[in-house]
């Protein structure tokens, strides 16, 4: 991915790679501040006011949500002139905003870093650390990100309005109008935390239990037809239905976080009711692509790009286990009122972020490997396939450690103790708490040795592969491959 | 133009229409019904708490009257319940202004400090220290728990500002509070940030909170 060479003919897709090249450095910052978080949770002292836990764990989620977001934004400038058929509207301007979101991300990454906290006043909140969890970027950086993501949608909006709408462009376009609008529901100061609360889940819940899931189901269908050549009719209905799915249950299922903020009681019934089996259709998609390539395209169409086409299973399984079934065992109010503020929650949110987010974006970044290179064909190579093996064994093994250490604080701390402080370290310093913690820092060792596994093989399979066709071997022969034909792009 | 599908169910048009209808009618539910919550959740008044009138958000002015967590036997589960005047910091007789004032600048404290990073604030944050919304009620804080003997103090808000401006000199366990240079006008207000918070009707969460020993009000 950082070799000049490059046989993409978009500048669109020029840029893409830029923002993936971006999302790939911050997915890296993302992991190594969440290990050196879990290791304070085994060893307190580690890095002890020097570095502390809160700093790790706000780095940690930011980077997180940053690096989705850059690839997301990548994704987006890669296959927008592959449907419109023409160059993006507006590129000299896209490129320009990029470079102005990495200087900003930059400066708040360093600001959190080393400025970490400032006094009680609004000058903090302003250009230090805002504070609330998720957004902590500071106000400048936040109302930089809205300049930023006006100009990215008019660019997509620009270009889906000259070139050809597909059914795919036309629910992106809506899904992204609504993502960026919800920011701003999360861009004001109020005394009172209960209202701080209700409009910041419009943000963190609408954002990723609906518009990104949407997103998400957009782009895996376009993927599914850049990589195998699905019938882009029956991606596109189950686009329609997943959206209708999505938002049917996702807009009010925001009720699952107004059970205990203050809110009123009528949200424990509207959060129960819409709840969070909204990956449903997402495999039935893949099942029905999938069923269908094997009776009829899969004749003349091949898996063009198979770790991407993996990645992609990952995603389709990760999204319904961790968002669907981790999200639905603690959704219930009678459930939730035990588990809402314990390990249950990273538990499902390890999961559901690596399944439905990282899953799709790191396949989209194969995707673009493979355009980058121009190769006909993208097999797996050693590196990737333990990489994608190792992260997502090292995520599945966090969640598993997270999910026991969510059981016995809900019943320690919650159900024995009712809560108190003394519940809290009585629970904290359990033996299981112990061991959950330990396994699941080995875990997150696993998952960095995955990331480094898939680092090395996103920058090494692109001029590997070249050579190979180059000289003249066919890409198939290592591989267990049914490949009849070239993809058809 | 689509070619006619043999089911409405394998209809790419049905299912576009139905992504619409259930998206509009979604979001226009969503919207009625935050109208109603904000309403319910917006701080009530200084004479509407006097006059006893029943409110979800109590105002700021809470800080000057005592805060419990009684079981109410209608709803099944504890509710905050505002009892008599109270001396907070030494006073009883803070103005709405006054505190507000406080309370914004407690809020802003907290913010500015992270402390969500680590700590939940009504379930929501981090998870390496314990939970701050009773914490005014918690009997770790009351005169039968360890904070105030160690902190020298005769009240929970002085034991509760004392340890947060200077939490090195009092390690209570392996995981501490690191110094996050809060001074004293910043530890009196994020004191009454989280008294207000205790006083939020939280529809019973934490369960079963009040009927441990040494709480407020056990019963």
């Amino acid at each position: 991915m950082l070799s000049k060479h490059s046989e993409v003919k978009w500048e669109s897709q020029k840029l893409a790679i830029n923002y993936f090249r971006v999302a790939i450095i911050l997915f890296l910052a993302n992991l190594l501040f969440g290990l050196l978080a879990a290791i304070q949770y085994m060893y307190p002292n580690f890095l002890f006011e020097i570095i502390d836990f809160s700093v790790n764990r706000t780095l940690h989620i930011n980077a997180l949500v940053v690096w989705l977001l850059y690839a997301m934004i990548g994704s987006v400038y890669w296959l927008l002139p592959e449907e419109t058929g023409i160059e993006t509207v507006g590129i000299g301007i896209g490129k320009l905003l990029f470079y102005v979101l990495t200087g900003a991300i930059a400066v708040v990454v360093l600001v959190i870093l080393i400025v970490q906290v400032g006094a009680g006043n609004e000058t903090t909140i302003w250009f230090i650390n805002e504070g609330r969890e998720y957004l902590e970027a500071p106000r400048w950086a936040d109302i930089g990100i809205v300049v930023v993501v006006l100009g990215f949608l008019a660019n997509v909006f620009l270009t889906a309005f000259k070139g050809t709408r597909t059914g795919i462009l036309t629910v992106l376009m809506f899904d992204l109008l609504a993502l960026a609008g919800l920011y701003l529901a999360g861009m004001f100061f109020t005394k009172n935390i209960a209202m701080d609360q209700f409009w910041w889940w419009w943000v963190v819940h609408l954002w990723v239990e609906a518009t990104w899931e949407v997103y998400v189901a957009a782009v895996v269908g376009w993927g599914l037809i850049k990589t195998i050549g699905a019938n882009r009719k029956i991606v596109e209905m189950w686009i329609w239905i997943e959206l209708a799915m999505l938002f049917g249950s996702g807009i009010l299922g925001l009720g699952h976080h107004y059970f205990w903020i203050g809110t009123p009681e009528y949200w424990w019934e509207i959060g129960a009711l819409f709840s969070a089996l909204e990956p449903v259709p997402l495999v039935g998609m893949f099942v029905h692509v999938i069923y269908d390539w094997g009776k009829q395209a899969g004749k003349k169409h091949g898996v063009s790009n198979k770790p991407a086409f993996a990645w992609f299973v990952v995603n389709t399984f990760g999204n319904f286990l961790g968002a669907g079934v981790w999200g639905f065992m603690h959704t219930l109010p009678q459930i939730n009122i035990y588990t809402h503020g314990t390990q249950w929650t990273p538990a499902h949110g390890h999961l559901a972020f690596y399944g439905a987010y990282a899953a799709i974006l790191i396949g989209m970044m194969y995707i673009a490997v493979q355009g980058k290179y121009g190769l006909k064909e993208m097999r797996f190579t050693a590196a990737g396939k333990w990489g994608i093996t190792l992260l997502t064994l090292g995520v599945l093994g966090m969640t598993m450690a997270l999910t026991i250490a969510g059981y016995q604080q809900s019943m320690i701390e919650r159900a024995e103790f009712g809560a108190t402080w003394q519940g809290y370290f009585a629970a904290q310093n359990s033996r299981w708490m112990l061991q959950a913690m330990g396994w699941r820092l080995a875990m997150g060792v696993v998952t960095m040795l995955g990331f480094v596994l898939l680092f090395k093989d996103l920058l090494t399979i692109g001029p590997r592969l070249k050579a190979e066709e180059a000289a003249g071997v066919t890409a198939n022969s290592g591989a267990a491959s049914t490949i009849a034909e070239p993809a058809q792009a | 133009m689509e070619e006619r599908p043999t089911s409405v169910w394998s209809s790419t048009r049905f299912w576009r229409k139905s992504a619409g209808w259930v998206t509009g009618v979604s979001a226009l539910l969503l919207i009625w019904l935050s109208v109603d919550t904000v309403a319910q959740i917006s701080m009530g008044t200084d004479e509407d708490m006097q006059a006893k009138k029943p409110m979800r958000i109590f105002p700021s002015t809470v800080i000057n009257h005592k805060v419990t967590y009684e079981y109410d036997a209608k709803r099944g589960h504890e509710v905050p319940v505002i009892g008599e005047k109270e001396a907070f910091f030494g006073r009883s007789d803070y103005s709405p202004e006054e505190a507000d004032a406080l309370l914004r600048h407690g809020k802003l404290t907290v913010q500015a400090k992270n402390c969500m990073s680590c700590h939940t604030l009504l379930g929501n944050g981090g998870y390496f220290a314990p939970d701050l919304t009773k914490a005014w009620l918690d009997p770790a804080w009351s005169e039968s728990g360890p904070y105030m003997a160690m902190t020298g103090t005769a009240t929970r808000e002085e034991a509760m500002a004392k340890f947060m401006m200077h939490p090195s000199t009092y390690p209570t366990h392996a995981r501490r509070m690191p110094e996050l240079g809060i001074t004293e006008d910043e530890a009196k207000a994020i004191v009454a940030f989280l008294k207000h918070m205790a006083s939020i009707d939280t529809n019973g969460f934490p369960r079963n909170f009040a009927k441990m020993n040494g709480g407020v009000n056990a019963k």
